[in-house]
Parts: C-alpha cells; structure tokens; sequence
C-alpha cells in the first residue's frame, strides 16, 4: 500500500466569483431562490410536484395576512378552536403516554393532565360541533368545496373513534365497562376480530398512534383544503334572486392574498 | 366547588320521550352548545384593524 497521496482526478475547474466563494463549473447558477426547475429537469416528478403544490398553494395563499371582511364573525372562530382545542390534547395526551395508568390515576399531578386532556376533548367535540352546524348552514361545500366538507367528515368520525378507544385505554372499571358493552356490538357487525375492544394493547395503540396519526393528517389537508379554496362566503341576503352577489354588493376584501383566498362560492 | 353542588356519587338522571333516552348531563352540554351558537351569530364581532 503506498502512502502517498494522489491527486484528485481533473474535473471541471471551479468558478470563483467576486465575493471569493468557488463553485463548480456548470451548478454555478442558484437553484434555491427559483421554484422553477432547470432547463431540462421539468419532465422530473420532484419538478412538477413542486409545481403543483407552487399553483395550489402560494406561499400568500397559504399563510394570508388578511381575511374577507365576512370573516369577521363569531361562526368563524369555531374551527380554530376545535384545532387549539385539538393541539392540547395532542400535548396531554403525549404527557400521559410519558408517564403510564398509575401515574394518571394516583398521583393529583397525573389526575391533573388526565382532566387537562379529558376535558380538551370535551371541548374539541363541542367546538368541532359547532363548526359543523355553522358549516352546515351556509352550505360550506359551494364553490368546490366539496372536499374540504369530506374532510371534515373524516376528522369528525375518526375523533370519535379517538374518543371511544381512549375510554378503552383508561383502565378502570369505566373503561371496563364500555368495553364488554361495545364487543357485543362490535361483534354484531362483524368487526370484533379486527377490532377487539376487550383487547387493551390492540386499543391502547390504536388511541395512542394510528388514530392521532390519521386525525392529524386529516386535519391538515382539511386546513390546506380551507387555504386552497378559501373561506366560504356567507349565503346570500333573503330576497337575492340570482344567490350571487354583484360587483357592488361583494363584500370588501382587503389584501391580494385574500382576493386569492376568496376564491368564489359558485 | 361543582362537585359539591353537583352530586355525582349516585346514578346519572335520564329524560324519556318515548323510544329517546338522554343523559341530563348531554341534555345540559346541547342547550350550551345551541347557546354558544345563538350569541356567535346574534353577537357583533369586535372590529379589527380597519381594511384597506
């Protein structure tokens, strides 16, 4: 083995710029500040899926500085506090994971997060709730919508899946309870062998992993579905013939990000 | 405090309409909700910076 070093094989000869920094030959342009791929790279998947999300979802579209003035009302707060409401479980519910049952149940500490993350859910049903009938009655799902109503659909029965195996996971005599009440159930609908309810460990991971995980993911494409299509516009005034509202009678809208988010209601 | 004034070492009490079975306890927690609902509709909302 010869200890001498060789040199390194001749390759392009490095640029240097003004400012004394070198760069190869050829990867001297910058790629970071342009989210439109090289010339030659726009057939590559990572080109036009970045292209995609860049369409769907500009960055003043995504994170909107302003909001309709219809936005400035009461209704509207509920889906943000369903999402605080949620934030707060998620972080409870990690404490208690942290610690086990006989911390949750003996130590006030452990009772103290173990009513911290029961009545945050209490509070995200209620609020989620809310959200719904609001929702419901200015017709949410117009103007394309229909995806983020679906969406909110799947967030709130797979939240009440989250909340029936988190009774499951208490281990006391409630959760006993609701259990060999549920398996008959269950069973009736032929479910009980993948779903088994008098299983703790089967339920226990299901509240602690797969369903946080799917609401989660839920409930970020419903808000990149909400910032995709915008906030929907109140129905119209009773008396409106056309259900749409002139250039006159728009509401006004303040900053070019939320004319993007405005989107229509058609 | 609550629990003092809310007993709840004793069996849950229960309305009945007909075939429609309702905990008073989820009774009390819909009428909040379908008050919450009334004032977020009925209330003005505090105005904001003014828009452009």
């Amino acid at each position: 083995m010869s200890d001498t070093i060789r040199p390194a094989p001749a390759g392009p000869e490095p640029v240097v710029d003004e400012a004394g920094d070198s760069a190869v030959a050829g990867l001297a342009e910058p790629v970071v500040d342009d989210a439109r791929p090289l010339p030659g790279d726009e057939r590559m998947w990572s080109a036009r899926l970045r292209g995609a999300a860049m369409r769907a979802l500009p960055p003043g579209k995504l994170l909107p500085d302003r909001q309709p003035s219809y936005v400035a009302s009461w209704v509207y707060i509920f889906g943000v506090l369903t999402l605080a409401a949620f934030v707060v479980i998620l972080v409870s519910g990690a404490v208690l994971i942290l610690k086990g049952p006989s911390w949750w149940h003996l130590s006030t500490t452990g009772l103290f997060f173990n009513s911290i993350h029961l009545w945050s859910v209490e509070l995200f049903f209620f609020f989620m709730v809310l959200h719904l009938w609001g929702k419901f009655f200015m017709a949410a799902w117009r103007g394309n919508r229909a995806l983020t109503w679906m969406t909110g659909v799947l967030c709130f029965v797979m939240s009440i899946g989250a909340a029936f195996t988190g009774y499951l996971s208490q281990q006391n005599f409630d959760s006993q309870w609701i259990s060999t009440q549920a398996k008959d159930g269950l069973n009736s609908v032929g479910v009980g062998a993948f779903f088994n309810v008098l299983n703790f460990g089967q339920m226990l991971l299901w509240h602690v992993l797969l369903l946080p995980v799917a609401v989660a993911a839920i409930v970020g494409l419903h808000l990149l579905m909400v910032r995709h299509r915008g906030v929907v516009r109140p129905l119209p005034a009773r008396g409106s013939r056309t259900g749409r509202h002139s250039a006159g009678e728009r509401p006004a809208v303040a900053g070019t990000a939320t004319a993007v988010a405005d989107g229509g209601d058609r | 405090m609550i629990a003092a004034l809310v007993d709840l070492s004793h069996p849950g009490h229960y309305l009945h309409w007909g075939f429609i079975q309702l905990s008073v306890a989820n009774a009390v927690v819909i009428l909040l909700m379908v008050i919450v609902f009334a004032l977020a509709v009925a209330v003005p909302f505090r105005a904001g910076r003014k828009h452009r």
